[in-house]
């Protein structure tokens, strides 16, 4: 990608001023995100919450899945404290949504786009609660669960990535994403690795 | 005019969330202004559109005039979704710790808070069954809707959920096979009413009411998620009060009481599976 492009995000990521980063993925995004995770240093100074799409029995030992992830991984549990440098991936088979001061919640309401977590739920209470100091990041997935939550970062301010179609298992979730999202970015993981990187948040 | 998603508007609605909250307590004493926001935010916005109402202050509006509008508000407020032997290793758990305690007791009190429609409450009491318990237990089943109390009471549920709660009841140590407890008639099941036989269903209100017995087991499981922690605390404290001591609390799988003023006043017996015991 032109070097223009990635400073422009850049710069639309420093502006942002973010003090969370969410993630959202379904199908093929364990790899990508795997990559993602195991590139940010040791001293990453936001909390990142994720929602992947796994089925209900999914017993996730997450630290195992991200096992390259310098950060500590673990699963989210109801009224914890979103800390940072800390990864907080949503329970299986649970809704998982962020309030003020970054306090965690659980809930179970019937499933939003076929999905318990749905990546829409987590966004979208994201974008209220940090108005707008957010980045969202959607990854590879074959439905379109993540393209309202997107929608609702980027009209409160936040930044918004989407792993390029070319780039993903199951270019779906991202191509909704970006037909839906004007200012949402297209971008490899490395891009993505790499401006985090890159000392701006 | 406000730009729907602005800083702006989420503040009003927010405003409005809260006169909303105050107006339903006020004036029909359901309180809901402990609960936790982002879940509110969402179930109100749901309602708004299924009530037709361009705002959360033109709802209200009607709410205080029309009190009929209450029980399809309620409908909003409170999240109804449960499952037969929710989480199966829970209540194998339940069996391995609780279960032998019970059994030196000859009769025993268990108080199921909020419990829905009823799917805890049945499993519970089938577990009792399968282990000769049933007969000695009383069981307060209670909840803030009246609706999902009398679903509860009923013990009725849709056939298309049949077989995933026959796989739960297996897959938790059932020693039969789940239907020797329902007859299918129809498109729905019913379980034995000999299982509700001494169930006592009753509203009541973790938000607002006090403790009503003494009792050796609560199950209180995903219900907290969506209290605030003051209102969490409130609750942790009548389950406190009402236990004798050792008696057990259990609570969600994903839930823990490590922010909470109470978490010296109860012990972790099992951590996985969330069961504590009055200290």
């Amino acid at each position: 990608m032109l070097t223009a492009e990635l400073e422009r995000c850049a710069s639309l990521l420093r502006d942002a001023r973010p003090k969370v980063v969410v993630v959202g993925g379904s199908a093929g995004s364990i790899q990508p995100l795997s990559l993602l995770l195991g590139e940010l240093p040791a001293g990453f100074a936001l909390p990142i919450l994720v929602v992947l799409h796994v089925s209900p029995d999914t017993k996730g030992i997450w630290a195992k899945v991200f096992n390259t992830c310098r950060l500590r991984v673990v699963e989210a549990e109801d009224k914890d404290d979103a800390s940072p440098g800390t990864v907080y991936v949503a329970p299986p088979d649970y809704h998982l949504l962020v309030g003020p001061g970054g306090r965690l919640q659980l809930s179970l309401e019937p499933n939003v786009n076929f999905a318990r977590p749905s990546i829409d739920v987590l966004f979208e209470s994201a974008a209220w609660t940090y108005q707008g100091r957010l980045l969202g990041i959607l990854l590879s997935g074959a439905n379109s669960d993540g393209a309202l939550g997107l929608a609702a970062i980027s009209r409160a301010g936040g930044s918004c990535w989407v792993q390029s179609p070319e780039t993903a298992v199951a270019p779906f979730m991202p191509r909704s994403a970006l037909s839906t999202v004007a200012s949402a970015r297209s971008l490899s993981v490395a891009e993505m690795a790499a401006l985090l990187h890159g000392g701006v948040v | 005019m406000i730009k729907p998603g602005s800083p702006t508007s989420d503040a009003v609605f927010e405003l409005e969330i809260d006169l909303f909250l105050e107006a339903i307590y006020r004036q029909y004493q359901h309180d809901f202004r402990g609960y936790v926001r982002p879940t509110l935010r969402r179930r109100l916005t749901q309602a708004l559109a299924a009530l037709e109402c361009e705002s959360l202050s033109m709802l209200q509006h009607r709410l205080l005039r029309d009190p009929a509008l209450l029980r399809h508000v309620l409908v909003y407020l409170t999240v109804q979704v449960s499952d037969l032997f929710r989480d199966p290793e829970y209540h194998k758990a339940l069996r391995r710790v609780a279960v032998p305690v019970l059994q030196t007791y000859p009769s025993f009190k268990i108080w199921v808070a909020g419990c829905s429609s009823g799917e805890e409450v049945y499993s519970l009491a089938i577990l009792l069954e399968e282990e000769g318990l049933l007969d000695r237990a009383i069981i307060y089943a209670t909840d803030v809707s009246a609706e999902a109390l009398h679903a509860a009471e009923r013990g009725i549920y849709s056939i298309d959920r049949a077989q995933s709660f026959s796989r739960n009841y297996q897959l938790a140590g059932g020693r039969g096979s789940l239907s020797d407890y329902y007859t299918a008639a129809y498109d729905g099941i019913a379980f034995d009413r000999r299982l509700r036989a001494n169930t006592v269903f009753s509203d009541h209100s973790l938000a607002t009411d006090s403790v009503f017995a003494e009792v050796h087991l609560v199950t209180c499981r995903n219900v907290m998620i969506y209290f605030e922690p003051a209102l969490r605390d409130r609750a942790l404290g009548l389950f406190h009060t009402s236990l004798v001591r050792k008696g057990f609390l259990a609570l969600g799988s994903k839930e823990n009481i490590r922010s909470s003023v109470f978490r010296e006043k109860f012990l972790e017996l099992d951590r996985q599976h969330r069961l504590y015991e009055r200290a």
